[in-house]
Order: C-alpha cells, then sequence, then structure tokens
C-alpha cells in the first residue's frame, strides 16, 4: 500500500475470504428454497431430501386461496405504486426546484415511516382507521402501503432531478415552449428511468410488506399474509416452498432491473433507500 | 390555452409551489401523522378492567403498566437483542463493505452493490422463511454441523437457559442469526457510502508518514467509517426493536416488544396498553437518532 500510489492497492486473501463469505452468507439462504421445492417431504424439512419430485408446481397452481392471494397482492401493489408514483414526483419536484422553509422537514417526514418500526406505523394506522369507525378493506391496505412507497420514489426522482442540468429547461424555455410541453419533451424524458426504478422498487416493496399489512388489513389476505399464516401453523409446507420460491423470483426481476437502471445513471446512488 | 396557464403558473412561483407540495403534504400529513398522534393520545387512555371498553380521559396510568417486572423484561430482552444483532452487522458487514469501497474494479463494484441491495429488497418474508427450513431440527445446518462432528457443542450451546432451546429453529440463538441476517444489507451499505468517501490520498499519506497498513486501518480508516456504522446501526436497532415476526416464528414463550403489542392490540383488545408499549421503541429510536446526529451519522446516510 505504501509504494504503488498510483495504482489500486490490492486486498489482503484474508479480506478478500471475509467478503466472499459476508456474500454467500447474504445470498446461499435464498437457494436453499429452491432445492426444497423438489423434496418428496411433506411433514418436515429433511435434509438431505429423501428424493425428488416435481408434482407440488402443479398443486400449488390449483389452489384457490393462492391465486386470489396473489391477485389481492398484485393489485394492492400496482395502485399503491401509482399513488406512489405521483405524489413522490410531486414532493421530489418541489423540493428541487424551489428552496423554501421547512424543506429538510419533509424529507424527514417522508423517510419516516421506513425509519421507524414497521409495527409502530401499522398501528398507529390501525388506532386511526379504527377510531374513524372505518371498515378494514382492500383501500385501508393500500392507504398503509402508500405511505411507505413514497420515499422510494421520491429518492430515485429527486436524485434524478439533482443531476438534471437547469439549462435543459432553460433552453427549451427560450426556444419558446411553455411549462407544459418543457415537462412533456424534456423533463419526462430525463426522469422516465427514474420514475421506472422508483416505481419497480415500490411495487416489490408493497408485494412483500406483511408488518403494516396485518394491522390494516381485515378479512383479507394477501400472498405475504398468506405466508405468514404458513409459518407459524405450517399446514402445506411444499407449496410454500414453490410460492416461496415464486415471490422470490417475481421480485428479483424488477428489483434487479430497478438497481441496474440506478447504478447506471450514477455509481454511488445505487443502494440509497 | 395552455400556454396562458403556463405563463399564468410561470409569474406565481409560490401557487406551483403550493399545487406540487399539497397532495403527498396533506397525505403524509394527515395519514401518517395523523395515525402517529391518535397512537400518542390512545397510550394516555386507560382500559376499563370489567368491560374491557377503552375509557377516553387523560390517564397516565397505562404507562405505569409498563413498569411491571415483565414488561420491563421484554424491554430489556428486546434491546439487549437489539445491540448484540448490530454488533455483529458491524462485525460481518465490514469486510466486505471495505473490499466493496476500496478494492473492487468499478465493473465488479456495481454488480457487488447489486449484490447486496437485491437481499435489502427483496421479500422479508420468504428469507426469514429460508432459514426456517435451514435451522429445523432435522435440517441443513444441523446435517452440515453433524458432518463436521460438533453436534455436541451444539448440544452444549443449546442447553444453556437464557440461549438455548430445543432445536436451533426455536431458540435465541437461531433468532439472533436470522436478525443479523436479515438485516445486513442495512449495515453493509452505510459502511460502504462512509469508507467510499475516505480519500485515496490521505491511506497514502498515513503510509508516507510510516505507518503500516494496519496503524492506517486503526488510525485513519476506522475513525472516518464510524459515522457509516452509526448510521446503519440505526436501521439494524430500529428494525430489531419493532419485529414481531421473527420472534414470533423462532422464539420461545418469551415475548419481545413487537410481539407484546400485536397481542395486547389483537386477542388483548387492549389498545392504550399496545399505543403504550410502542411508544417505547420509538422513544429509544429518537434518543439514538439524537445521539447518532452528534456522531455525524446522517452524511452518512
Amino acid at each position: 500500500m505504501r509504494f504503488n500510489a498510483s495504482s489500486t492497492p490490492r486486498a489482503s486473501w484474508a479480506l478478500k475470504i471475509a467478503a466472499l463469505g459476508t456474500l454467500l452468507f447474504l445470498h446461499v439462504p435464498m437457494w436453499i428454497i429452491f432445492l426444497y421445492t423438489f423434496t418428496p417431504d411433506e411433514r418436515t424439512y429433511t435434509f438431505p431430501l429423501p428424493g425428488f419430485t416435481t408434482k407440488w408446481f402443479a398443486i400449488a397452481f390449483q389452489r384457490e386461496d393462492l391465486w386470489e392471494a396473489l391477485s389481492l397482492s398484485f393489485r394492492v401493489a400496482a395502485i399503491a405504486t401509482v399513488v406512489a408514483l405521483v405524489l413522490g414526483t410531486l414532493a421530489a419536484s418541489a423540493v428541487y426546484r424551489s428552496k423554501f422553509f421547512g424543506r429538510e422537514a419533509i424529507s424527514f417526514l417522508l423517510v419516516l415511516p421506513i425509519a421507524l418500526p414497521g409495527i409502530v406505523t401499522g398501528i398507529a394506522l390501525r388506532t386511526a382507521i379504527g377510531g374513524l369507525d372505518i371498515p378494514f378493506s382492500f383501500w385501508t391496505i393500500i392507504i398503509g402501503h402508500a405511505t411507505f412507497c413514497v420515499v422510494v420514489v421520491y429518492n430515485n426522482v429527486l436524485a434524478r432531478f439533482r443531476r438534471l442540468h437547469g439549462s435543459q429547461i432553460e433552453a427549451s424555455m427560450d426556444l419558446g415552449a411553455n411549462s407544459f410541453q418543457t415537462f412533456r419533451h424534456v423533463v419526462m424524458p430525463n426522469l422516465a428511468t427514474a420514475l421506472l426504478a422508483g416505481g419497480m422498487l415500490a411495487f416489490a416493496l408493497s408485494f412483500d410488506e406483511v408488518i403494516v399489512t396485518t394491522f390494516t388489513a381485515g378479512q383479507q389476505s394477501t400472498l405475504p399474509i398468506w405466508i405468514f399464516s404458513q409459518l407459524t401453523r405450517p399446514r402445506d409446507r411444499p407449496v410454500t416452498n414453490v410460492v416461496a420460491t415464486f415471490v422470490i423470483l417475481i421480485t428479483f426481476l424488477p428489483i434487479f432491473f430497478a438497481q441496474r437502471i440506478s447504478a447506471q445513471s450514477s455509481d454511488s446512488e445505487g443502494g440509497s433507500k | 390555452m395552455l400556454t396562458r396557464i403556463s405563463t399564468f403558473l410561470y409569474q406565481r412561483p409560490r401557487l406551483i409551489l403550493f399545487l406540487l407540495l399539497g397532495p403527498p403534504m396533506i397525505y403524509m400529513a394527515v395519514v401518517y401523522v395523523g395515525s402517529l398522534f391518535s397512537l400518542l393520545i390512545n397510550s394516555f387512555y386507560s382500559i376499563d378492567d370489567f368491560t374491557g371498553l377503552v375509557i377516553g380521559e387523560f390517564t397516565l396510568r397505562t404507562y405505569s403498566q409498563l413498569f411491571t417486572p415483565a414488561n420491563r423484561e421484554i424491554f430489556l430482552r428486546t434491546a439487549s437483542m437489539a445491540a448484540v444483532v448490530t454488533l455483529a452487522d458491524v462485525l460481518i458487514a465490514f469486510p466486505l463493505a471495505y473490499y466493496i469501497a476500496k478494492f473492487a474494479s468499478p465493473r465488479l463494484k456495481t454488480w457487488l452493490l447489486i449484490a447486496v441491495t437485491v437481499p435489502l429488497w427483496s421479500s422479508y418474508l420468504v428469507r426469514v422463511y429460508a432459514w426456517k427450513l435451514i435451522l429445523a431440527k432435522e435440517g441443513i445446518l444441523s446435517w452440515f454441523i453433524t458432518l463436521l462432528r460438533l453436534d455436541g457443542v451444539l448440544e452444549w450451546l443449546l442447553s444453556f437457559e437464557v440461549i438455548g432451546g430445543s432445536s436451533l429453529a426455536l431458540s435465541p440463538i437461531g433468532m439472533f442469526i436470522v436478525f443479523v441476517y436479515i438485516w445486513l444489507p442495512y449495515m453493509i451499505i452505510p459502511i460502504q457510502t462512509a469508507l467510499e468517501r475516505v480519500p485515496g490520498s490521505l491511506l497514502e499519506a498515513s503510509g508516507d508518514l510510516g505507518a503500516n497498513p494496519m496503524q492506517t486501518f486503526r488510525n485513519v480508516i476506522l475513525p472516518l467509517a464510524f459515522p457509516g456504522v452509526v448510521a446503519g446501526s440505526i436501521f439494524t436497532f430500529s428494525l430489531t426493536l419493532g419485529d414481531f415476526i421473527i420472534p414470533g416464528v423462532l422464539g420461545n414463550s418469551k415475548f419481545f416488544i413487537g410481539q407484546a403489542v400485536y397481542s395486547y392490540q389483537g386477542t388483548a383488545g387492549n389498545i392504550p396498553l399496545a399505543a403504550a408499549m410502542t411508544m417505547g421503541p420509538v422513544v429509544i429510536m429518537i434518543v439514538y437518532l439524537l445521539v447518532a446526529r452528534r456522531l455525524g451519522a446522517f452524511d452518512a446516510l
């Protein structure tokens, strides 16, 4: 490290092994579930697997309750994402374009739902909704999810705004475009991938959420709630394995692409949650 | 027409600001802050012991119930778990964060960051479930431990009353492993961000002045990474304090704060007590955030 000032210093073997170990610790557990989707064993989690079967995929496919839970989760995540996209973009534009009193407070307020433990958000919403005698329904789930999805869109869009050159907007206005045309032809194309990334992350966040949902749902069962009930009282272990694998795959793609988009447009902002 | 509206708005920046900021602020202020406020109010109510109905009068009686020995034990248990989980996460996160920030090539760095953030965003519940498979008595970890002929050590560890249990899947040790695993990405990223900001010239200067790599690490890198560690610990600490799913799935019958809150509001129907109990983590977190701000953690977020 002392002499090769110009080149990157080389990591010691110990550091490389430790880093690799952490990386494996992060990823291997999820692969184990894939393995278990093929177990013929219905009652235990015996390893090594006592055999090999693919029948659980077909069995899970025919479960009505799963399809209902899946469709509910999709609808909730889709609507919560749309709400988050609108509110998050509005807040980000406001914070970007003007300096006003309490600007810092807005970031703080938006980040609060993910900085405080989920149970605080959950029970707060439950007491408020219950206190107003609003029945717990599809819409109360969305109200809960939107509160913590907004910040994801907000962060992504604000980061993009900060890299957008003000001169582009000025040039557009100078060339005679009005605000709406400038927004449509200059701002929007620049924001598009940030919106896509923020939207996909918000979708993944809502699709997986369980803590707030347990407090804001009535009798509805989203897919995470279905999995949660299986965690506490396992009745359909093999089907749960299939569902868990499915959830990993379905959320992996949007997360992966969202991170790629953020990583491409900047080096260090990729992990800003 | 649109041009006229555009010009009209352009001349009134305050109106634009109001139009932009109005909807998100109304939503957050009314729905979120309003809910938090109703939670706070509820914590000053109490419940009628005979009818089980909430009495809407200001009282500190509910808060006094928090200080029963049973509840004190719950707070202590949860906070100690949060503390050891945070410590373990720092130790495990540091090498990877250090490697990403200071040694990885730009291309590799992009991929490693994705490898860290994908688990952060992916399903919390499924990741907990994975460990239920792994830690089961007949599962892969026990199989591996037996293969290494270390099963005696495992049984010895599980025989301790405070941390042990009938199997890894039903013991505080198992819970600890899962907490460490689940919150790990939240620790790696702030440490990596903090280390990223340490200029290479500083490390060279340290070397030029005669420090060996160990000394450079201890006297230059560690102090500069500290704000990142504190920032990460905000997440690991706060998330462990409020979690009720991991203790419920992997714990024994001894409650954590989250479980207590959950059961007070659910089966017991005692919303005031549940509300008062959530104020515990909220107060702990506010104190923690204030200390963290002093230590400069917010620059690393």
